[in-house]
Order: C-alpha cells, then structure tokens, then sequence
C-alpha cells in the first residue's frame, strides 16, 4: 500500500517535469559506535546516501570487546584492538563526540550532554551494557579503591587488569566470577581464562586460575574449552560451576556458603541494556533487556526507535556477540532505509560467528545462521556448529574475522 | 515445485527487490568477507567481489554439501536455499574488484 503510494507520487512528480525522484532527505541518529552503532551508520550511508547521518559517540575511539582477552594473555595491545571513526566520517557520517543524556520519541529528538537538542526521523539506539554493581555487595567500593575489576567493556579496565596479572607474584590465585546468563559474549569468560592459563604457564606457573561460575556449566562451547585446558592448562584452571559471588572484600569473594581467597579479582557482575535505554523507555523484559521487531530491530516499546546489539532481549539461540550486533545493525538500515523511501521492510537473514582463542595462536569457534519464521529469528535447522578441534587455522581465521569486522563497522 | 516458480516468477517481477535480497543476504558475509566482497588487505580469503557468478554458486552448494572441506563455510552454507546461494552469488559477481 505504502510502496503503491510511493511509485503514484514518483509517477506524479515525473508528468510534472522531474527527470528523477529523488526522496526527501532525512537524518537518523545513532546513539553509541561500537559494533552495532558504527555498522548501522555507515550502512545507511552506503545504502542511502540521500540519508542524513549523525552518530552520538562518547568514547575518541572504537576499542574492541572481541580479542581484548588477547591483552590479557600479553599476546596483542590495546593499540592493535583499536580503531578510529574517520572511515566513517569519510563515509559522510558526521560523527559526534558527545553523549546522548535524554530521548524524547514523541518529539523525535535527542538531548546531548552538551546541552543542544538534534531532530531525527528515525533514531537507532546501540548503547551496550552497564553494570548491575548492586548485585554484588561492596561492588562499588572495590572498584573504586582497585580491589575489584570487570574489564568486560574494553579500555582502561583491561589494561588494570593487565598489570594487576603482571604486578601478581608467582604462586598467586586470579579469579574470573561469571554471572548468570545471558551476559555479553558467552564463550568470553572462558576465553579470558585460557589467555591467563597461558600467560601464567609461561611467566609464572606457580600461578592458579580460579573460575566460579554462576551458570551449571560452560556456557558456550564446553567440550572444546575443557578439552584445551585439559590438555594445556592442567593444574593450573580450576572451574567450579554453580557458584554465583555475592560480595566482594579485599583479597577475597563471597558467595552464600564461602570465602574464597585470590590475589586478583577479576568479578564480572551481572548486566542490563545501558542506562539510556533504561530511561528512555526502551527495556521491556526483566527489567534489563529490550524487546525489539526482528524484521526492522524497531523496539517494542518506543516507535521509530531501532535498538540494535547486547541491549536486546536476544531471540533464541542468538548470543550477544560483536558478530550479532554488526548483523542487527545490517537488518536496522536495510529497514530505514526501506521506512524512509516509503517501502515496506523485508526480514534479513543472518549470520553470527565467534571466534576464541584457548592459547597463543590457536582458536575455537562457533558460527548460527538465523531467519525470519513468521514472528521472530530462529537458528535454522541443520546449520551452525562449532569447530571440529582447536586449531592454528581458526586462530588465522579468528584474526582475519576481527580485521575484516572492524573495517566492515568502521570504514 | 510450484514456491520455486512463484518465487522465480516474483523475483523476475521485481529486478529491484531481487538485487536488494542479494544485497541484504550477503551483507552478513562481510564480517569475515569484508563490505561488498572486499575482505582487509592482507586477508587469508580470495575476494568475492567480481569473481564469476557460476563460481561462487557452485563452490557455496560444493561447501553445503561437504564436497569441499571448510573450518566453517560448511556449516555456514548449510543456511541457504539455491533460491539464496543464487542471490548472493549474483550479487558479489556484480560489485567491482
């Protein structure tokens, strides 16, 4: 109906005289450049370029979630997971380092720390996640005087912890507390301990691994993990499941039966969409995530917002993955630029790949392809899997996957 | 039978939203293939970009059906109908080298 609108207005406008139609411009706004944000404008762009685009970024940089575990381990540096935003301004992306403190969708506009208002005519919001430090009591305190840290968004967080495993003496106990899921990235705990098992078998063997998770078991590719830390981190990664950290002390967690003693404390805590989808409306489910139409990413709650990355109410079988973000970022700009030229969306199929590395320079991973079944995305039957062992070639692909991604988002 | 020909017979009708389905469906193989086909310099994978269509076609439903090995295009492939591999395939054979 809104198509054959369209194609009478085109007809009109070309007995007028127009020789072409071009469709009236209009700007969407993007709230956070990470793997969502960025793909979302700079796929606009690339699919409309009549469409105005500014992204709200409050970082200088794009700094990697995927392969910062690789920092930990001393087998990269954070100037090798970082990337700048001028291939998206090149795009003609204007991009502002700014932060967006208020969205109000009834007047289609945004409010920016800086204090002035921007108009859009569709707004996407990619905002991640923020910590519930409440969860863990005495959370707050800890972080704040460096007992405690979660480095599970990339920055500063990683490179602390970082020294905190270099500054450890060997002999000592790291720990990795694991929330319950879904949290972002759900192989990346795992991950995470196999870097620091390597570091340590390499700098200081004396060293132990302690993994409490609150989940019953490895959350994403469990044989895979546990067989590389059977056959490389023997003795030194000891995973206890069910174990959920309610406090944390200095030198020491708690749960609701222990307290567990370790020389670096490294809690994740549980997460939630980020507080500006929190106050702006967007959460619909349990009080932290958000609920979105998976043919457009247009959020349940809130019209003409699209919220696309770890801040959605995940369908089945999709992980919050780097991968998942760029490709919801694919399905919200097929959709506005569709919505915007008067068109009716199309579902989009697509694709989630995660790579992780269990040493040095050999890698794991776990792909799922997802469709449209008439309400939601599901895994489709018969596709998707893991890979069949770790190995040096996954670990070539997995490098490849983070480079190709990167300019795929950001240039 | 009779979807294979409504479906061919809508995606003659309608040039446009054929390409913008090739469009869409290789979009989520940039992550590893890079934005219209053109992976990172120095990458490990051929380019798809502007490689023969009957090529990318064949070598997808050979990955599909386990006649070549893969470390994952063989699961990935899985995930398509010919109807689709034919989509992408014609689309990546059209965006320049």
């Amino acid at each position: 109906m809104k198509r054959r609108d369209f194609l009478k207005l085109a007809g009109a406008a070309s007995l007028a005289g127009c020789a072409t139609v071009t469709p009236a411009k209009a700007r969407v706004v993007v709230v956070g450049g990470g793997y969502g944000g960025a793909t979302a404008a700079k796929y606009i762009r690339l699919w409309d370029p009549a469409i105005d685009v500014v992204l709200v970024e409050r970082d200088a940089q794009f700094i990697s979630c995927p392969m910062s575990n690789l920092v930990l381990g001393g087998f990269t540096g954070m100037q090798d997971i970082s990337r700048g935003y001028d291939g998206l301004r090149q795009r003609g992306v204007q991009v502002l380092r700014d932060e967006v403190t208020a969205i109000d969708a009834a007047k289609r506009s945004v409010r920016l720390a800086s204090g002035s208002d921007l108009a859009y005519e569709r707004l996407v919001v990619s905002p991640g996640v923020d910590f519930l430090f409440d969860e863990v009591e005495g959370y707050s305190a800890a972080m704040q005087s460096g007992n405690v840290l979660h480095a599970w968004k990339a920055g500063e967080q990683t490179t602390a912890l970082r020294r905190r495993l270099e500054s450890m003496a060997d002999g000592g106990v790291y720990i990795l507390s694991i929330p319950t899921a879904p949290y972002r990235c759900p192989p990346g705990p795992y991950e995470r301990v196999s870097m620091v098992a390597a570091y340590f078998k390499q700098a200081k063997p004396r060293s132990k691994v302690l993994v409490l998770d609150a989940n019953p078991d490895v959350t994403s590719k469990g044989p895979l993990f546990k067989r590389a830390w059977e056959d490389l981190y023997k003795g030194i990664i000891e995973y206890r499941g069910n174990v959920k950290v309610v406090a944390v002390q200095p030198g020491a967690v708690r749960t609701d039966f222990d307290t567990i003693r370790g020389d670096v404390l490294n809690v994740v805590p549980p997460h939630r969409a980020a507080d500006i989808a929190a106050k702006s409306g967007l959460i619909t489910t349990n009080n932290r995530w958000c609920d979105v139409d998976w043919r457009t990413m247009e959020s349940k709650a809130v019209k003409g917002v699209h919220v696309l990355g770890d801040a959605t109410l995940s369908a089945a079988g999709m992980p919050k993955s780097g991968s998942m973000a760029n490709n919801h970022a694919k399905i919200a700009a097929a959709a506005i630029v569709e919505l915007l030229n008067g068109r009716t969306p199309q579902p989009v199929k697509i694709i989630n790949t995660c790579y992780s590395f269990v040493a040095e320079k050999e890698a794991i991973r776990v792909s799922s392809v997802h469709e449209w079944d008439g309400s939601t995305l599901q895994p489709v039957k018969g596709a998707g899997g893991v890979s069949a062992a770790r190995s040096e070639a996954e670990a070539t692909y997995a490098w490849n996957w983070a480079r190709t991604i990167w300019a795929d988002s950001l240039t | 039978m009779i979807r294979t020909v409504l479906f061919a017979a809508l995606l003659a009708a309608s040039s446009v939203h054929a390409q913008e389905n090739g469009r869409n469906l290789a979009a989520g193989c940039a992550i590893c293939h890079g934005t219209q086909g053109k992976p990172a310099p120095g990458a490990p994978l051929i380019p798809l970009a502007g490689l023969p269509r009957d090529h990318i076609a064949s070598q997808m439903r050979a990955f599909r059906d386990g006649q070549r090995p893969a470390t994952v295009m063989h699961q990935i492939a899985k995930g398509y109908s010919d109807a689709q591999i034919e989509a992408i395939a014609a689309w990546f054979a059209a965006q320049p080298r």
